[in-house]
């Protein structure tokens, strides 16, 4: 510490007390070095990726091994069936996460600096939204390697496969904004992941992830038929498999334009108002 | 607005549920100088910091940074302070520098900009060599160097450091004083809360003592001390045969009340200055007696307290929240 007796290194900054003349788009660059800070912190604790890289094997292979032979009549038709509502439900489950890192976050002290710096506040929850991204790209390619490995082949082109897998994306990304709302309005990690699990669950259960819809009773398949996981899981079997896409990717669009639309908004409000 | 006050606070009031926080609270800071703001758990010490650096609206009253109000200016004000919290705000998963880095990048320095700052705190805070470390990795001080390092990467006008001691071993608390010693050499307005007289005495050129969210005292470390008292001197000869002799000869050096036995084979007088000490030491010297302890004190927080409203600061702890602002 004996360097410490010197006088502190400063800069011109020539930001104080001068006019602020921010340069443009504030928003997308902060938020882009938060988003760049949840990368790091991903990379610094893989273990935080189990539930992205080893649930959906684990589905996987759960499900085509014990159901798929009752279900389908066999196991490789099932897994054709069944991989694209794996990627939905894991994907869903995998933006559970970022509710729990945001509510540790907070308790620790450190969105207290970033709201005391000049930045728009709400730069350090866009940027977690989108450094999570990465996440959902893992579920991505660990769902299709493993079904590659038990035998699944996509069915069309590369180019809608890789629309199905981008959907899927975007699906999480703007489903995320309902726990980061969770995660301002409960108390404690835990408590975010047992309401989202509640929320999550009868989402991917009651949906066409494991089963046609056909044989359910008639009020469920209402419900059925308007779950967001039902279009998703659809879209990504018809962009995989070749199956009638229908409106699905529209109605899938629209729940995604519709989650932004609803939970981003009352996020941040909640976020500005908590201390 | 006095030209020259960069912290500014009038009738500060803030409720939280039932607990009034703040109950009109005055603040005042010249330029170039530090506040120490000196109460115990709870006395609202870290929500008048929340307020002052923008973190909290306040329910009533106003208060300004460099002239702009914290509320209605409040981007302003960003763009002149530091804030460095009581828990250590840095995030753990990163590296000192990644930390550093990415405040540079917040605060527009720019790619090059932020490296170079982030080399130069590292560089005068001494974290060189654990810079590429996630900062989970370092030790408490070393945290908290890293954390007030990060509150200063846009070189701040004003800095707010609450508690920034709290925890550390002595060592570290006075390499702590030295860093806030220097910041306020290179211009910087500080305001640091304390539960400590010693170290608002150590740093601050005045110090406001909050109790229940009000002021009750605003004085110079001088003149504070002057109303709670002094330095006690403490000595325990290594020989209690000893203790007459010794108390003798430390109320020689005392200021005039005589040496009191405050603890078994302890004795303890007032002293005015820190002459006093050397002053006993080679009066023990000549009359041969030696002692296994000698020291200089101020007086704690619940003395101050004691003295100036009559109870000691932990008295009512168990009857209010200790942490209003967490």
């Amino acid at each position: 510490m004996s360097t410490l007796i010197d006088a502190p290194p400063t800069r011109s900054r020539g930001l104080s007390n001068s006019v602020p003349n921010p340069r443009p788009f504030r928003l997308v660059r902060h938020s882009l070095a938060l988003a760049k800070r949840s990368l790091i912190k991903t990379w610094r604790t893989p273990e935080a990726l189990i539930d992205v890289t080893l649930q959906p094997v684990l589905f996987l292979i759960i499900f085509v091994y014990v159901f798929g032979g009752a279900v389908a009549g066999s196991t490789h038709d099932y897994l054709q069936f069944l991989l694209p509502g794996i990627l939905a439900q894991t994907i869903a489950t995998g933006a559970i996460a970022i509710g729990v890192n945001l509510n540790t976050d907070i308790a620790k002290g450190i969105f207290d600096r970033f709201r005391s710096l000049p930045i728009p506040r709400s730069a350090p929850l866009v940027g977690a939204v989108l450094g999570d991204v990465v996440r959902y790209v893992i579920v991505t390619v660990s769902t299709l390697a493993i079904g590659y490995v038990m035998g699944f082949r996509i069915d069309t082109d590369p180019f809608r496969a890789i629309a199905g897998c981008l959907l899927a994306v975007l699906f999480a990304l703007c489903l995320s904004w309902l726990p980061v709302l969770v995660s301002m309005k409960v108390r404690t990690a835990g408590a975010v992941q047992g309401v989202m699990f509640a929320l999550i669950m009868p989402l991917s259960f009651a949906s066409n992830v494991f089963v046609g819809a056909d044989t359910l009773p008639g009020w469920m398949q209402a419900f059925v038929d308007v779950n967001p996981m039902t279009h998703l899981v659809a879209s990504v079997r018809g962009l995989f498999l070749g199956t009638p896409l229908g409106n699905h990717v529209w109605w899938t669009l629209a729940w995604c334009a519709g989650f932004v639309a609803v939970f981003m908004p009352l996020a941040l409000r909640a976020y500005r108002k908590k201390i | 607005m006095t030209a020259d006050l960069v912290i500014e606070a009038e009738g500060l009031v803030k409720t939280f549920g039932k607990t009034r926080a703040l109950q009109g609270v005055d603040l005042a800071v010249p330029r170039g100088t530090v506040l120490g703001v000196l109460g115990p758990n709870g006395a609202g010490k870290t929500t008048a910091v929340r307020i002052l650096s923008t973190l909290l609206t306040p329910d009533a009253g106003s208060a300004r940074i460099s002239g702009f109000d914290v509320v209605r200016d409040a981007e302003r004000v960003r763009q002149s302070i530091g804030l460095t919290g009581q828990y250590a705000s840095v995030d753990e998963d990163l590296t000192g520098r990644q930390n550093l880095e990415l405040f540079g990048t917040l605060l527009e320095l720019g790619r090059t900009g932020a490296r170079r700052r982030a080399a130069e705190l590292l560089d005068w805070f001494d974290l060189t060599d654990a810079a590429n470390r996630p900062a989970k990795t370092y030790s408490g001080g070393m945290r908290r160097r890293l954390d007030l390092a990060a509150s200063l990467v846009g070189s701040p006008d004003v800095i707010f450091l609450d508690e920034p001691t709290t925890g550390l071993d002595p060592a570290k608390r006075e390499d702590m004083w030295d860093v806030v010693r220097s910041l306020v050499g290179n211009g910087s307005t500080v305001l640091l809360t304390t539960q400590y007289l010693e170290e608002a005495d150590a740093l601050a050129d005045a110090i406001t003592v909050i109790d229940h969210g009000r002021v009750i005292a605003h004085d110079t470390p001088e003149g504070l001390k002057r109303v709670v008292g002094g330095q006690t001197l403490e000595v325990r000869p290594s020989d209690p045969a000893h203790l007459p002799r010794t108390a003798e000869i430390l109320t020689q050096v005392g200021s005039g009340a005589p040496a009191d036995e405050i603890r078994k084979g302890v004795l303890a007088v007032p002293v005015t200055d820190d002459a006093a000490l050397t002053e006993s030491v080679a009066r023990f010297a000549t009359a041969g007696i030696a002692v296994t302890e000698l020291s200089l004190h101020l007086p704690s927080l619940d003395e101050v307290f004691f003295t100036l409203t009559g109870r000691t600061a932990s008295e009512d702890d168990t009857t209010r929240p200790t942490e209003v602002a967490a």
